[in-house]
């Protein structure tokens, strides 16, 4: 039997509910997320063991240095001989830690698809057109404000295989470091107003409505460049233990 | 502030995360370096071929130094690390059968390398450890049943050589962490 958007709507309506029912924030996906059907296989049972040590070798983190990037790694649109096909935008924002203190000098990664929706990656089997001009791969360092920018284009929809008729809403993959390496952040950005949103079960794995709304971008007319791009504002704050962010000691 | 939710780091990250390199963590041709290497599997015993693993060991600094990324400033690829500096970070995508390596000197001040494990399917990373002394003790290791606790404990191959599986669920399911 295919297993429809319909079907797949009403198991995240399920999860929703019941999230609601516990009356509390969860600021992550549970790992286990059944309408995401790729994490059945892939998450633990057993719940995670904690560790309290602060002399553990995850509460510091990898460095990088101006060695790690170039000029040109922060401007998608620059890579190839030609311009890329879509839409330009900036997109830009600060990195924080849960105190609200600036990560400064660390890696931004950041991919994506091209803006009809399609990754340069061969195993991305979707027929939309691949544009020569663009692979979709960028990275920078946080300035002394923890600010990052990219250049780039806005990436298209794109459809995959969870269920029948499933749609990714936009979106740009970001991978962040701390100064921990308890902080690390993989994630995803998402554009607004993307009337995909509902149907999406990646998206929607974060079951709680503050926290979902913390991975949508925010369209800011004073970043746009007149005759270039339009603008975006994104503020990434990396989790991790409390020994990380309290001003214990600092 | 509340943190920023995680998101799966999905199935088209090739060009964007690994590095050539990325796993030839001792500089070259150290006299004391060592293989770790293993099998990623999910909950029904099948290989990962898409996971994508970072290892970190701060080593004697306490932090890490960069150059583990070092980018050619004419091309913008990446021109490799310098061969000399221990940067202490390692990332790794496994390959079609499920399986990963790695090149490094053995953990300075904790017996365990630190990993983090991203993969399709799975919405939020994993931390575990690789503990590569078989006869290891510390305050985690100790609070494991022996079950739990041996899936920590890579196996020793030869003097050279640790193997370490990660099983992401099932029976045998490896100790993920919580750092508070
Ligand atoms: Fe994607």
């Amino acid at each position: 039997m295919t297993l429809t958007q319909h079907d797949i709507s009403r198991e995240i309506a399920r999860q929703a509910t019941a999230h609601a029912a516990t009356g509390e924030a969860a600021h992550h996906p549970a790992r286990g997320y059944a309408p995401y059907r790729s994490s059945r296989l892939r998450h633990p049972g057993q719940p995670l063991v904690t560790v309290q040590d602060p002399e553990g070798a995850e509460l510091s983190g990898p460095a990088f240095g101006l060695t790690d990037v170039t000029e040109l790694d922060a401007d998608l649109t620059r890579q190839h001989t030609g311009e890329p096909l879509g839409e330009r935008i900036t997109v830009t924002g600060r990195v924080l830690d849960r105190g609200g203190r600036p990560v400064r000098g660390q890696l931004v990664e950041i991919w994506q698809a091209n803006a009809s929706g399609r990754y340069a990656h061969q195993r991305d089997r979707h027929r939309a057109p691949l544009d020569p001009h663009f692979t979709g791969v960028g990275r920078c360092l946080t300035d002394a404000q923890g600010q990052y920018a990219f250049t780039t284009v806005r990436p298209g929809a794109y459809p995959w295989r969870n269920h029948h008729n499933a749609w990714r809403p936009a979106h740009i993959h970001f991978s962040l470091f701390g100064t921990a390496f308890t902080q690390r952040l993989v994630t995803q950005m998402y554009f607004p107003g993307d009337p995909l949103f509902p149907y999406d079960p990646i998206l929607q794995s974060v079951t709680d409505p503050a926290a979902r709304a913390r991975l949508v971008a925010t369209y800011d007319h004073d970043l746009s460049v007149p005759e270039w791009s339009l603008g975006y504002r994104w503020d990434i704050v990396l989790d991790g233990p409390t020994a990380t962010w309290t001003e214990e000691g600092r | 502030m509340h943190p920023t939710p995680s998101q799966t780091v999905g199935p088209f990250y090739g060009y964007a995360l690994p590095f050539p390199g990325g796993g030839e963590i001792a500089p070259v041709g150290h006299p004391d370096a060592i293989t770790v290497h293993g099998y990623v599997y999910d909950g029904a015993g099948a290989p990962i071929p898409d996971a994508l693993l970072e290892f970190w060991q701060p080593g004697h600094a306490r932090a890490g130094k960069p150059g583990s990324m070092r980018r050619d400033p004419v091309t913008g690829g990446f021109a490799g690390r310098d061969g000399v500096t221990f940067t202490g970070f390692g990332r790794v995508a496994t390959a079609a059968d499920g399986h990963w390596s790695i090149r490094t000197l053995p953990p300075a001040g904790v017996p365990y390398l630190s990993l983090c494990v991203f993969a399709r399917g799975l919405l939020h990373h994993l931390y575990t450890r690789a503990y590569l002394d078989p006869a290891a003790t510390d305050p985690l290791l100790a609070a494991l049943a022996p079950g739990r606790r041996a899936t920590l404990l890579a196996a020793q191959e030869d003097p050279r050589t640790h193997r370490f599986d990660i099983r992401l669920q099932g029976p045998e399911e490896t100790v993920f962490l919580d750092f508070r």
